[in-house]
């Protein structure tokens, strides 16, 4: 057994664990709010409503249907993304021409209709999420759970995986052209409020698929993303909207942070990521790796 | 009598090719009494010019006398219309853009339009092919030497005239027989303006129909084979290439150089 600087290593690298997974939601969350902020120019508040649907559908799959996790993890998402496709045909495509303002409103009024809905039908206890790979492996310096584990390198090769989709494809290509100028997009021939409405699905995808892997580790319950998407917010200012690697950076760096903070100085370990946000915006307004248009 | 025979023969329904030959001869895009508005101003009062295939055709005009608004109004980009515009026959007034461009036509807009977001050879790649027959890549490197070089920067990185060069190989690719080009020479070096009326007489030459808007007269003049003159949103005059000289006294008056 070795110290360091008086602090445990198991204490430290148990926070450091939790930091990490932490961080790995804040970086698929904060990715899809800025694939969406990208798109469609409004900021989707609804993020975290749209989680708690994702570890909600995967929840109601096991004990309704008695669909394991594994499937869930895939078919929840595509029930909550089709979700998405229809809000936006249905509202949002109504409001793009109008302030910022009027996305703040909209998606915000709807995540509190829809968290509301499900605390109505489920209440705000929350229901337990059987680990899908339970047991852990001691590394001699701390226990690392399975799960946990896996949720992190789950998180990395996901966002990985859609920067690869957003830099490196035709599709992609597209996205971010129609992001600079969507009308000539259009112009070549391109059906760009389809592309739109894709976004915006694969986006709302991305948050419950997010929900899905934390259902084991959280408690499933209506208000699940509330808490979480306030911080994820403070993230995605920090990074600075629109940078996709910014994004994944930033929300894997700030879970460190927070972290290290439990170790070192607990009572700030709530307020830390909103103290960082506060100094970027100071230093350097357009986020991390935000460019000013 | 043969040739009542011969006659007779006409009356009856045209052959294939008989028909594609009337198609070839009716005009590529035909546009007919074209108004516009943005929001609530009206800019195009009454618009009509044609092309025939293969023809090179010019949109002249002072600032602000609605060339670029018939293009992008062509395009289905400025979408308050009214008039009619066919193209290979069709009707495309009332259709969105994206359905337009997938027809057979390609825009190079006036302030070029490369993504900042994209390198030099994503910028390339990003208009869909609409018809067979485009160029394709390596063709157009060839025409476009500078660009092959720099493929791999950042697109607003190269300088004003490969920007117009990327603006315009990129819709090359599409197969699209109409190009529709605003203004490629403005603000450049008068050896890239030699360049470009270069490469727009290739293009004629390999067979794509062209209607430029430009203010640069003399350029103009180089490379068309008419030139339609529009004043305050309407067309008012057509001069072809070879009576410019006769002409010349009123095209100053009317572009007022
Ligand atoms: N987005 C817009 N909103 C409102 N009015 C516009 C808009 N764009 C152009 N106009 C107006 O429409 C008229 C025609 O403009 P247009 O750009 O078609 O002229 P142009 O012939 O292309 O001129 P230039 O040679 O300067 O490019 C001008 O009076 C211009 O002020
Ligand atoms: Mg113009």
């Amino acid at each position: 057994m070795f110290e360091l600087l008086g602090i445990p290593p198991q204490a430290l690298f148990g926070q450091l664990l939790l930091g990490l997974i932490n961080g790995a939601f804040y970086a698929m969350l904060s990715l899809g709010l800025a694939v969406i902020f990208g798109m469609l120019n409004v900021i989707n508040f609804t993020h975290g409503a749209q989680y708690m649907m994702g570890a909600f559908a995967a929840w109601l799959m096991l004990t309704i249907l008695d669909i394991p996790f594994w499937v869930a993890l895939v078919l929840a998402p595509i029930v909550v993304g089709l979700f998405g496709v229809v809000l936006e045909k249905v509202m949002l495509k109504r409001i793009y021409h109008l302030d910022h303002l009027y996305g703040f409103l909209l998606t915000f009024g709807l995540a509190l209709v829809i968290e509301g809905l499900f605390q109505w039908k489920w209440g705000s206890s929350g229901a337990p999420y059987p680990s899908p790979i339970p047991g852990g492996t001691n590394l001699g310096f701390m226990f690392l759970p399975t799960y946990r584990g896996f949720v992190v390198v789950a998180a990395l090769v996901i966002c990985l995986v859609t920067w690869y989709g957003i830099e490196r494809t035709r599709l992609g290509a597209y996205l971010r052209a129609a992001t600079e100028n969507p009308t000539l997009v259009r112009a070549f021939g391109i059906n760009v409020p389809r592309l739109i409405t894709l976004t915006y699905g694969l986006g709302v995808g991305l948050a419950a698929l997010a929900g899905v892997l934390a259902a084991p580790i959280q408690q499933v319950s209506a208000l699940m993303g509330t808490n979480l998407v306030l911080v994820v917010f403070a993230v995605v200012v920090i990074g600075g909207m629109g940078s996709i690697m910014g994004s994944i950076v930033t929300g894997f760096g700030l879970g460190l942070v927070e972290g290290l903070t439990k170790v070192f100085y607990p009572p700030a370990s709530n307020t830390v990521i909103f103290v960082v946000m506060a100094i970027v915006l100071l230093v350097k307004p357009a986020g991390l790796f935000g460019q000013t248009k | 009598m043969p040739w009542c025979r011969k006659s007779r023969q006409s009356s009856k329904p045209m052959s294939v090719p008989v028909m594609a030959e009337a198609l070839l001869k009716a005009p590529l895009l035909k546009v007919d009494g074209l108004q516009a508005w943005y929001g609530e101003s009206h800019i195009l009062h009454g618009v009509d010019f044609e092309i025939g295939h293969g023809e090179l055709v010019t949109l002249l005009g002072r600032n602000g006398a609605g060339k670029t608004t018939t293009l992008k109004s062509v395009m289905g980009i400025v979408e308050k219309r009214s008039g009619s515009v066919t193209f290979e026959g069709r009707q495309l007034v009332g259709h969105p853009s994206n359905e337009i461009a997938r027809l057979g036509i390609a825009y190079c807009p006036e302030e070029r339009g490369i993504f900042s977001s994209l390198n030099v050879e994503e910028n390339l790649l990003l208009p869909p092919v609409v018809k067979p027959g485009g160029m394709s890549l390596a063709e157009i490197y060839q025409l476009f030497p500078n660009l092959e070089e720099r493929k791999r920067s950042q697109g607003t990185k190269l300088s004003g005239g490969e920007q117009q060069m990327l603006a315009i190989g990129r819709i090359l690719r599409t197969g699209a027989p109409l190009l529709l080009l605003d203004e490629p020479t403005e603000g450049l070096a008068p050896v890239i303006v030699q360049r470009i009326g270069e490469i727009i007489r290739e293009l004629k030459s390999r067979g794509f129909t062209i209607l430029l808007v430009e203010q640069n007269f003399h350029f103009a003049a180089t490379v068309a084979d008419r030139h339609y003159v529009m004043e305050d949103g309407r067309v008012v005059d057509m001069i072809a290439s070879a009576d410019v000289q006769q002409n010349i006294g009123k095209l100053q008056a009317y572009l007022g150089v």
